[in-house]
Formats: C-alpha cells, structure tokens, sequence
C-alpha cells in the first residue's frame, strides 16, 4: 500500500524534475485531451515520439513506466478485445455469431492500446518526477480561481496535505493494530470471505478511535501554533515559474499543431 | 524580576453543570525566565492549566494575565505569539509535510514574508541542532528528532514563554535526556521563561520551582530541594522522591555533609566514589 500511494516519486535532477509541478499537471491533463485528436498512424507515431522524449528527458529507467501499465493490463487488454471484436468495416477475415474480426477493427484495437499506454506513461511520469506534496501545492494553485466561486481552496489544500503526511503514520499504526490482534488470535488471512470481513472490525475501530484522538491532538496543536484558516497566510513554499516551464508549454503548443496537421 | 503570568482565582470545569471542577481556585504568579515544573497525578488537572494559559480553553472564573495582557478574545492571538507549546506525542503535532514545512507553518499563520521566514525557520534549526535533517519527511524521524522540530517550530515564532506539556513522555530514555539537556539550554542561557508539565520527577528535579498539582488544586509549591526534603508529602499523592534524593536525605540525617544541588544517579555515584578522597 506504501508504495502503491507514495513510493512512486524518483528522486533526481533531469529538466522534468526540475518543471513546476503546475505546468507538469497541466500538461499532462493537456496530453489526456490531445491524444483524442490522433486518428491515424502518424498522428500517434508523434504522440509516441513526444512521450518517449519526455520519458528519456526525465533520465527515469523504462521499465518504471512499464510498471506502471502492468496493474491496468487486464483492463486494457479488455478494452482492445472489445474494439478488435465488435469494430466492423474492411476487409472481414473472420466471423462468428456477433464475433468479427475485420481490418478496421484490428487497427482500432491497436489505437486503443496506444491511447492507453500513452496516458499511462505520461501520468506515470508526473508521479515519478513530483512529490506528493509539490503535486498538492500545484493543486492548490490552480485551483485559485474556483476561490471566487467561493469554494474553500484553502481548506481543501490543507486537508490534502495533512492527510497525505498522516498516509505513513496511519500505515504504522495499522501494522501495530494488526500484530496486536494476531497476539490475541484474530486470523486475518484464512477462513471464509464472512470472517474475513469480520476479522477486520477489530482493526478498524481501534484505528478510527486513534484517527480521532489524532485528529483532536492535530488541532488543539494549530490553533496553539496561530492558525486561524487561510486568511491572512504567508507561503513558505513559492512555486517560482522559470523559462523552461514557458517553453514547455510553447513545445506542446507546437506538437498540437502537429498534430492537427498530421490527422485526417 | 517581574511576573510574566498571573493566574487569579482561577477555576475550570469541563461539564459547567456539574459540581466537579478539574481546577478550583488557583492563584499563581510566574516570574520571567523561571523554570517552573508542574506534577500531580492524571486528573490532576496540569494539562487543563497549560491549555488555559493559552487561550486554548476559557476559565469558568478568573483571570489570567499573560505578559502584561489580560487573556480575554481579543488578546488571545497577542498571547499566543508570547506562548510556544511542545505536546506530548510527537506524531499529532506534526503538522507540515516535512520538517521545514512544519516549522514554518507558525509563521505562515502569522503571514511573516518570505524572505523572513526562510531566514527564521533555517535559525530555529541551527537552533534544535536539526538543520540537516531540513527536507526529511516525519516518517523519517525518531521522537525525539520530532520533539526537536516542534521546538524549532516554538522558536520560530520568537515566544518569551515556552510550555512543554508531558513533551518527554513519549520519548526513549535518550530522546528524554536531548530534550530535557534543551530545556535547560532554553531557559538557562537562552532566558525563556520554561514551564513544564510532566511526570518525570528527574525533569522536574531540574527546575527552578515546583508546583505540586492534586484534585485541581495547588497543594505544594517550593524548590525542589525543599519538596523532595518533605518527601513524606509528595509520596502521599503517588510521586516518588527521586533515589539519589531520598539517599541524600537519609545520609544528612546521620550527619554527613551532602551537596544541596540535585544530583542524578549517576552524579551521586561519582559524588560518593569521591567522597572519601576529599573529607
């Protein structure tokens, strides 16, 4: 679970690192958008080009990124049986009841496994190059404008990043909770799927009384320390906004001009 | 010197409806740049005065006086700018996603500026010792380290006053030790008045003055010397004379001359390993 929430970020200095983690969520939103313009080979053929550099550039291991598609596999894999299936027109090479197999399909199916190792490599990537926490700060600053529709930014940033700081300490104490229970004969991993279940209240509610007790301790602890909500709060992380971030906007401008060119 | 805080009839109740009040009719005066170590049993109500002084709860009657400002609504972010407090466990007080983080959030509540708060949080580190472990995450620190950051996150905010509420009791026995060494360090050249609540009689030993807590309230109040000489009193509600104390006590009584200043075991030991080689 650890390393599944946190573990993802790989420290180093290449320039995807180095990017505010604001123009690396935009972008890769950006990307999620874009891919839906590619609809033929070369579109895509520059799309994986774009992806592959951006990998490269970030001096991270491909295999990291082939990881990150593996928990997904079984969904993409359905994905593209579907459309290699279903998807009629060409050449028909081989049919059963609704079943077919055409040329049009085998080619969609191919796109569709695109689409998705694409988006998976390029989220993969904003993961392994920020932190968790840079990751919440760039939430908080783009979420700005929503502040005039009077949704609590500040708030909504703070509970973020408490709660991914208590993420470990919650893990901790839920390891403690279960040995606890083992010493005392509760089976977590056998018996049927009804015991299993059972077998977990014993974990939860002693880790929701702690949570609670945490939480109380936590804001007793701010409100000794001055916080009083977001009115009035200084910054002591500025995200500072450099050429390179301008730049990589400006190349992902480009590449969808490209990319309007090059589709049909 | 003069009083820092005054504490006046002061009396608190959790549930105002029932008659069991957690402290009744307290009257204290702390002077500037004293150690003041409170003790008493769970319940006593040690904790609930530490929160009081803070503003952190309302007396039920009473006043309190914090710096020359009387603690009331519209003074209570004024005291707390004068208060720096250390909780008991070091997890739940953590509040930022890394140890710099942590120790600037009281001044980002305060909206210092930038430039300021980079310089002030990198002193308070140099401060607690703790400026390489700047970047790491709370995970990646013991204890005592988080007691450390918490403090660092007290001095940041520049506070005359610094209440350490059972800081020591969560901590290994080494933990234990830095952190007391520290408190001493605040309050003896750094000259913030020092109050701390705690069970650890060897913690206490080490202040100025002690204030013996029971059921809400003051029933002793003296140096420790004088507290730990009528051990019979403290014994009474469940608090140990340290050994080394109740040793010296025993060797006064058949007449042998022993130091007056408070000795830990290990002190003591080398005091008597010497103690025939000088008399």
């Amino acid at each position: 679970m650890d390393k599944l929430l946190l573990g993802r970020y790989i420290q180093g200095d290449s320039l995807v690192h180095r990017l505010d983690p604001r123009v690396k969520m935009i972008l890769c939103f950006y990307f999620v958008l874009i891919i839906f313009l590619c609809n033929n080979w070369q579109s895509y053929l520059l799309l994986g080009i774009v992806t592959l550099l951006s990998v490269l550039l970030s001096k991270i291991d491909l295999s990291y990124f082939v990881k990150g598609v593996m928990p997904l596999i079984w969904l993409i894999l359905f994905t593209v049986l579907l459309q290699v299936f279903f998807t009629r027109g060409g050449p028909t090479y081989w049919q059963f009841g609704p079943l077919t197999l055409t040329q049009f399909g085998l080619v969609n199916g191919f796109y569709v496994f695109c689409r998705f190792v694409l988006i998976i490599f390029m989220s993969t990537l904003l993961t392994v190059t920020t932190t968790p926490l840079a990751i919440a700060d760039a939430t908080e600053s783009l979420m700005q404008p929503l502040k005039k529709l009077k949704v609590p930014v500040h708030e909504i940033a703070l509970m973020l990043s408490i709660a991914l700081r208590f993420v470990p300490t919650l893990m901790d104490e839920t390891t403690k909770i279960m040995n606890a229970q083992r010493s005392r004969g509760v089976d977590f991993s056998e018996g049927s799927l009804i015991s299993r279940i059972k077998a977990v209240i014993p974990l939860l509610i002693p880790l929701f009384v702690s949570a609670l007790t945490r939480a109380e301790d936590l804001a007793t602890a701010m409100e000794a320390r001055g916080y009083r909500g977001g009115e009035g709060r200084s910054k002591y992380r500025v995200q500072v906004w450099h050429l390179q971030d301008t730049l990589a906007l400006v190349f992902f401008f480009l590449v969808t001009l490209a990319l309007i060119f090059l589709r049909n | 010197m003069s009083a820092i805080i005054e504490i006046k009839d002061l009396s608190f109740a959790y549930d105002e409806e029932s008659q069991q009040k957690t402290l009744s009719q307290i009257d204290l005066t702390i002077e500037q740049g004293q150690w003041v170590a409170l003790i008493g049993h769970n319940g006593s109500g040690k904790s609930t005065l530490a929160k009081l002084l803070d503003g952190l709860l309302t007396p039920t009657e009473g006043t309190i006086t914090v710096a020359g400002l009387p603690l009331n609504e519209e003074n209570i972010w004024a005291i707390r700018d004068q208060i720096g407090m250390v909780f008991q466990n070091p997890d739940n007080q953590f509040v930022g996603a890394d140890v710099e983080g942590d120790v600037a959030f009281g001044l980002e509540n305060r909206g210092v500026s930038y430039e300021q708060m980079h310089q002030r949080v990198k002193e308070a580190l140099e401060a607690v010792n703790m400026q390489a472990f700047a970047k790491h995450e709370p995970v990646r620190l013991s204890g005592g380290q988080k007691q450390r950051v918490a403090i660092a996150g007290v001095l940041a905010i520049r506070p005359q006053i610094v209440i350490f509420d059972e800081s020591t009791s969560m901590l290994d026995p080494e933990g234990r030790a830095e952190l007391v060494a520290l408190m001493r360090r605040l309050n003896k050249e750094e000259g913030f008045t020092v109050i701390s609540i705690t069970h650890d009689i060897d913690e206490a030993a080490l202040a100025d003055r002690i204030i013996v807590l029971e059921k809400g309230k003051v029933i002793d109040d003296d140096t420790p010397e004088n507290i730990f000489t009528r051990g019979n009193e403290l014994s009474k509600v469940g608090l140990d004379v340290p050994y080394p104390e109740r040793l010296k006590h025993e060797l006064a009584k058949l007449g042998i001359k022993v130091p007056k200043k408070y000795l830990t075991e290990k002190e003591l030991v080398d005091w008597l390993w010497q103690f025939n080689l000088k008399n």
